[in-house]
């Protein structure tokens, strides 16, 4: 008997998965790497094993060794070899196995990937991505927990995004690829394999732009604003506030440089608050930014001051210690009470 | 390839050391007389390493150059009046005028471009040398450096990096004795800095660097074994610097006779002599070939900073161009961003 024609509502659903955030980014590399043979993989423990999260799991079995490369331990060489590829016409995705780690190649990513357009007016460009799994919550330590992104979100000639979900997780992964300036993706590691953060993704819907933040969540009362591990704290902490009457508008980044506060702007003109949550310390930091902004774009709409929850500006803490450096439900809450009771 | 019997390659490397020679003493006086601005490393006394090593690479073939690098740009072939325009900080500059000495990519002459971090350009090398490999290209790439980059980490993680892979690239250390005022002496627990190659299991040589000739013959040699698969090699060419590291510099590590007594080994006086008859084999140049030659490198010069002068200046209200690529760039494969 020969099978019934599929019908759109079929397309679409052999086309949508409900997959996790760690097998979105590796079905966003693997799209990428099927679309165009001019995307590599490197980094440390990235082919056989799949790189220490497993994102990059099966990609050497399918694609070859040639194309997804075991590199030694050597940041600032894989960066750099990544910038030579580049300049030469491929798109190399590197994974830093963890945040802590990425010092090394700070000087090739600083003074040479991020400089390198500029430097000769578009004569040479390299579109390197940059993933790097960061944040805390897995039981680790300093050098496995922590959340740079504002050290690189500084540097003018680079692009920062960070994921909070599968479908941003597999959108932003292909859109970085496809962008002609480097881009670092900084993964919330925590939520790797996060099943209740399971999401359908269909890979035949036209993404958001890369370079652009959405409102997850509508109310009036108060907007927070947060960004890949942090999110689902926020969303948890609207959640709480909804059954006491609250209603959190609640903001994903989603971008970090360039940083896309238009909703933002909007949503504190209407709420009057806001609350930015991070777990990267507060000092001169992408919070910081996005308060002085915002108190620059709505000062006549502010009802209270920002408020920020974030980690505390000292080094990682021991894996003991983790949940009181970490942004939680209670902080949250509690910023945004002050925030309403101002 | 003898550079000194053979007429035409030996018009060809003394051209293009003088030029190079003329072009650093332009720059110099220049920079003194208020005319530039910025900084300038000179390598005046290097003349031999970017020549002869350049003369053993073919058309298609990449360098990556250091902070030290007007040398191997007009080596591998670059226009003058670009470089120039350039260091004046010109809109027909190679790069606008924005990159300034230290950062001159030239696509077209393969020069990847120069550096103002020591040891920057090195594990980039072994990238474009990766993706010559991976096109199964025959082009091979050429790593300048000087020997303050051999202490650097980036070094040692780009060298590593093309041996286990093994990737068709040369490094070429030209060895000046200084890291700015740190003496190699001082910064080496070893006798020569080719010993390193040893410890990444590839071939390390030391020659003489104020010779084109031993440079090309290294560095060729290097070259034929990277082209036919055999991997990276290490070349170490000792010279010396007349100048000072940059501008600000008073010469106050080494001594008025040290720096004496390698102007007397002066490279281009040497080949000079070389080229005449000076050594055992006929004489490949006469007088005026050899006259020929200077003038042509001091022509080329002033006609470079003639056509440089006379056009526009970087322009301050383009200052913020191509940081990002523009939006409207046309994207390879997959999803636009």
């Amino acid at each position: 008997m020969a099978a019934p024609a599929a019908s759109p509502v079929d397309t679409q659903a052999a086309n949508t998965q409900t997959m996790t955030i760690g097998k979105a980014l590796n079905n966003g590399l693997r799209a990428a790497m099927e679309a165009d043979p001019k995307v590599l993989v490197m980094g440390e423990d990235v082919g056989k094993l799949g790189g220490v999260f497993r994102v990059t799991d099966g990609l050497q079995k399918d694609f070859g060794e040639h194309r997804v490369l075991d590199t030694p331990l050597a940041e600032s060489g894989i960066v750099g070899t990544a910038i030579g590829l580049a300049v030469r016409g491929f798109r190399p995705v590197c994974e830093i196995q963890f945040e802590g780690f990425i010092f090394p190649a700070f000087d090739q990513i600083s003074s040479q990937l991020a400089k390198l357009r500029y430097r000769t007016q578009g004569k040479l460009k390299a579109p390197v991505v940059i993933r790097v799994p960061f944040g805390g919550g897995i039981g680790a330590v300093e050098h496995h927990s922590e959340s740079p992104e504002s050290l690189f979100s500084h540097i003018p000639g680079l692009k920062v995004v960070s994921c909070s979900n599968p479908v941003d997780a597999y959108w932003m992964m292909r859109q970085a690829i496809s962008s002609d300036d480097p881009v670092m993706v900084f993964e919330p590691k925590k939520l790797y394999h996060s099943s209740a953060l399971k999401a359908p993704v269909d890979t035949t819907a036209t993404p958001d732009p890369l370079h652009s933040s959405r409102v997850v969540r509508h109310g009036d009362a108060a907007t927070i604003a947060a960004y890949g591990p942090s999110l689902p704290v926020a969303l948890d902490a609207a959640t709480a506030a909804q059954e006491e009457g609250r209603s959190l508008e609640v903001i994903d980044l989603r971008t970090l440089s360039p940083l896309d506060l238009g909703p933002v702007f909007e949503s504190v003109r209407r709420t009057g608050r806001l609350v930015v949550v991070s777990e990267a310390s507060s000092e001169v930091s992408l919070t910081s930014e996005v308060a002085a902004r915002v108190q620059q774009e709505c000062f006549y709409s502010l009802e209270a001051p920002v408020q920020r929850v974030t980690g505390f500006d000292t080094p990682y803490p021991p894996a003991k210690l983790e949940e009181h450096f970490l942004p939680d439900l209670d902080r949250v809450l509690y910023a945004v009470d002050n925030a309403l009771e101002w | 390839m003898t550079l000194t019997t053979e007429a035409d390659r030996a018009k060809h490397a003394l051209t293009t050391m003088w030029t190079i020679r003329r072009f650093e003493e332009a720059v110099d006086d220049m920079f003194a007389r208020g005319l530039m601005h910025g900084t300038m490393h000179l390598s005046i006394g290097q003349e031999a390493v970017p020549t002869g090593a350049c003369m053993a690479l073919s058309e298609g073939d990449y360098i990556t150059s250091t902070h030290r690098g007007h040398g191997h740009c007009i080596a591998k072939g670059a226009k003058l009046d670009a470089m120039m325009a350039e260091l004046l900080a010109k809109e027909t500059g190679y790069c606008r005028g924005r990159g300034g000495s230290m950062h001159i990519a030239d696509v077209a002459t393969g020069n990847l471009g120069a550096n103002g971090i020591v040891a920057g350009g090195v594990p980039i090398a072994a990238g474009a040398g990766l993706a010559v490999r991976m096109r199964g290209g025959s082009e091979v790439v050429v790593s300048f450096f000087g020997d303050g980059a051999v202490n650097e980490g980036a070094w040692h993680e780009g060298v590593n990096l093309a041996a286990i892979w093994d990737l068709p690239v040369v490094f070429v250390c030209e060895n000046n004795r200084y890291g700015m005022s740190m003496s190699v002496d001082r910064a080496f627990n070893v006798d020569t800095l080719a010993e390193r190659a040893r410890g990444y299991g590839i071939p390390g040589v030391t020659v003489d660097g104020n010779d084109p000739q031993t440079v090309y013959d290294a560095v060729a040699d290097a070259v034929r074994r990277a082209r036919s698969g055999g991997g990276p090699s290490f070349v170490e060419a000792l010279t010396y610097r007349w100048k000072g590291h940059s501008k600000s510099d008073k010469n106050l590590y080494r001594t008025r006779e040290e720096i004496e007594s390698w102007r007397e080994r002066d490279p281009i006086a040497a080949f000079e002599a070389a080229v005449t008859g000076g050594g055992a084999t006929a004489p490949a140049l006469s007088e005026s070939d050899v006259e020929e030659c200077r003038a042509l490198a001091r022509d080329r010069v002033r006609e470079a900073i003639r056509t440089a002068n006379a056009a526009p200046d970087a322009d301050a209200a383009t200052l913020t161009d191509a940081v990002y690529a523009p939006a409207g760039e046309p994207i390879a494969g997959g999803t636009r961003a």
